[in-house]
């Protein structure tokens, strides 16, 4: 029976996994591709969970689930053309600290709009409840979140493999100069890379409203995780950030099966292992840039 | 001899002269005019939600005060900023202590800086009346006689909500599986609980501590799933006891889920539906008498939303400070513990008055268990609750709830 339980962990662990990806994933686009660390990122996960629930108000839930990682993902545009721009050749000290200026006027601005009171989100009634297949207990709307972050996942990896785009952002991560050399300019792709990294954390953030509350420092909470997967993951790495994802998600099912206390310091403990004996990540690429 | 230049020290002369001219006189006026009170409460984290609440009532209370002519014909002037964590907290109460100049401190809902607070205010024999922050331990074994406390404590919300569980027959033999917040208050709420038990019959087959920054509970209810209680118990705080009701009701376990703890912000932004059970709480706005309704009207006016438990807390506790003011004619912290430590009566907008008991410095006050309506008899989304009969009943002493002598470590 102990082992059905702890499976029951692993694979709840992995669902969880893929919710921290969503966010992960567009954290570590930007920062191979631009070399700026987005501590904004989080504002963009709680400005979708904002975002979504004004749509839901008037168009319903599932039309605010396709149209408010949209809707993000076009402020994305105006991010990276009047803040991101100017920093990726500068000192990365510089980027950081507008980045984590630009998360506290967000977290502010929305407090400002929405008020300090957590708001409520709530799942269709149908996609509430549990679902259970054999001894396993799921519950139905993390099953369907798992589904759409699948779907995501698969959609960004063609983009990535499988057409020009990619290849230009690929070339881009690893040898930038040779790219220029050849005469493509980097900077629409820098756009598009922030847009669709923006509008996976708008996504998650507007996923996740239902599962938790929607309130102003929720995009702080999150960075912290996502920047930890980010780094186990190893940077530059597609599936490095997947492996990561689902690992923490694991680990962390197991702990709080065991220590229920530790859960939550069981990501730092993990991070720390992995810097200590593969300080470039689980799949980290060695990137010229940042050697 | 001539080291210093002249001009400079002429200059030196007409700073001294402009600070004597300009800046003593202003210290002066302004201790002539508003009598300052230092206000902290969290404004950010998982309490944030509820320290918005706390500003808006203390404000509201601060401006009825002084649109009636303020107290000993001077305004009150309420700063209140954000005290952020315990370390932080200190500081700041040190700092309009010393520089801000103000009166007397209030505040807090954190129970871990109203510690820090508490401290500062002994070390410089300040009054703090300790308004939100429910840990027993802040009023048992680190009271000190500068502080008084006007939220129920864990000890009388556990027995509010116990007291209701015996009676629907949901504490003797019956398996409980608690979860506690990681910090001083869920510690404190958990051994009044495990006190309560063990008192009663109630058997506690697992106790889980939850760091406060847990937001996603899902591995911790398939372990609840796999221990098949019979009562799951919240001794969470804050925004977790939101998260954690969101889902329970997301993974449909079939165990009753009850609380010893649950703010009614929280409670609304769990919205209906998702919340079930049994909890306690200190006030709520649909209470049926006719100054806690003229309050909730006019805070709805003002505001365009019903007060919150901590809007009201704070309102009626700037409401007690002036009264004590106008009566002792002073701002002096041992003409204040003397003042509340006589048991003077409070009309806390409740049926029975409130007395702060002089031994630990608490206010003893009625407390509700409530649970919720039915769906669809809601008439709005903050009127799911339905308020339960104060305790302790009209028959019975106010203390009856509270922790005795002999359970409380207190010593001032």
């Amino acid at each position: 029976m102990q082992i059905v339980f702890l499976l029951e962990q692993v694979v709840n662990g992995l669902v969880l996994g893929g919710y921290y990806l969503l966010i992960a994933l567009g954290l570590s686009l930007i920062f191979s591709v631009g070399g700026v660390v987005n501590l904004a990122h989080g504002a963009f996960y709680a400005l979708g969970a904002y975002v979504s629930l004004e749509i839901t108000r008037y168009l319903g839930f599932g039309p605010a689930m396709a149209l408010s990682p949209i809707a993000v993902a076009m402020l994305g545009i105006l991010f990276e053309k009047y803040f991101l721009r100017r920093f990726y050749d500068a000192d990365p000290i510089l980027s950081l600290l507008v980045t984590f200026g630009l998360a506290m006027i967000a977290e502010q601005l929305i407090r400002i709009v929405w008020g300090a009171a957590p708001l409520s989100a709530t799942m269709p009634a149908a996609l509430k409840g549990p679902v259970i297949i054999g001894d396993f207990l799921f519950s139905r709307y993390r099953l369907l979140l798992l589904a759409v972050v699948a779907a995501v996942l698969l959609g960004v990896w063609l983009l990535l493999h499988k057409t020009a785009f990619g290849r230009v952002v690929r070339a881009g991560i690893q040898k930038p100069d040779m790219v220029a050399a050849l005469g493509i300019r980097l900077q629409p792709y820098m756009t598009a890379v922030v847009m669709l990294g923006v509008g996976m954390a708008a996504m998650a953030g507007g996923f996740f409203a239902p599962i938790t509350i929607v309130h102003p420092a929720m995009g702080a909470e999150i960075i912290t995780v996502a920047f930890v997967v980010v780094v186990i993951g190893g940077l530059g790495s597609f599936w490095g950030v997947v492996l990561a994802a689902l690992l923490v998600g694991v680990v962390r099912g197991i702990t709080i099966h065991f220590v229920p206390a530790a859960g939550e310091a069981s990501i730092y403990a993990l991070m720390f292992l992995v810097l200590l004996f593969r300080p470039r990540g689980l799949l980290g690429e060695r990137i010229e840039k940042f050697e | 001899m001539s080291t210093y230049n002249r001009r400079s020290v002429l200059k030196a002369g007409a700073a001294f002269a402009g600070a004597s001219a300009i800046g003593f006189p202003a210290i002066v006026s302004a201790q002539a005019d508003a009598i300052k009170i230092g206000h902290l409460t969290p404004l950010t984290g998982f309490l944030g939600a509820l320290g918005a609440y706390a500003q808006l009532g203390i404000k509201m209370a601060e401006e009825e005060i002084n649109k009636a002519g303020g107290v000993m014909g001077r305004p009150l002037a309420v700063t209140s900023e954000d005290s952020v964590n315990p370390a932080t907290a200190a500081t700041k109460a040190q700092r309009m202590l010393d520089q801000d100049g103000v009166a007397f401190l209030m505040g807090e809902i954190n129970s871990a800086s109203a510690l820090t607070i508490m401290q500062v205010a002994a070390r410089n024999k300040k009054f703090f009346m300790q308004i939100g922050a429910r840990s027993d331990a802040l009023r048992g074994k680190n009271c000190n006689r500068y502080t008084f406390h006007v939220d129920i404590p864990s000890a009388v919300m556990v027995n509010a909500v116990g007291k209701a569980l015996v009676r629907d027959n949901m504490m003797k033999g019956k398996k409980f599986y608690t979860l506690t917040a990681d910090y001083l208050f869920g510690h404190d709420l958990a051994s009044s609980a495990k006190r309560f038990f063990a008192a009663n019959g109630g058997n506690l087959v697992a106790d889980e501590l939850i760091a406060t920054d847990v937001n996603d509970f899902s591995p911790y209810l398939l372990k609840i799933r796999q221990a098949r209680p019979d009562v799951v118990c919240s001794n969470l705080a804050g925004n977790q006891v939101t998260n954690l009701i969101k889902q329970y009701s997301e993974f449909g376990l079939p165990f009753p889920i009850v609380g010893f703890n649950l703010n009614t912000a929280d409670a609304w932004a769990a919205g209906e539906g998702n919340l079930s059970g049994t909890w306690p709480t200190v006030w709520y706005h649909t209470l049926d008498l006719p100054a806690s309704k003229t309050f909730v009207d006019n805070f709805t006016k003002r505001y365009g939303k019903p007060p919150e438990n901590h809007a009201w807390i704070e309102y009626i506790s700037l409401k007690m400070m002036a009264q004590a003011m106008n009566e002792i004619k002073s701002t002096d912290t041992e003409q204040f513990i003397a003042y509340f430590e006589k048991e003077t009566q409070f009309d806390i907008l409740k049926a029975r008055k409130a007395y702060f008991r002089p031994w630990d410095h608490q206010l003893m006050q009625e407390a509700y268990p409530f649970t919720v309506k039915v769906k669809g008899q809601a008439k709005d989304k903050w009127d799911f609750l339905s308020l339960g009969g104060a305790v302790p009943g009209s028959d019975e002493s106010l203390e009856v709830l509270a922790m005795t002598k002999e359970q409380n470590p207190c010593t001032l």
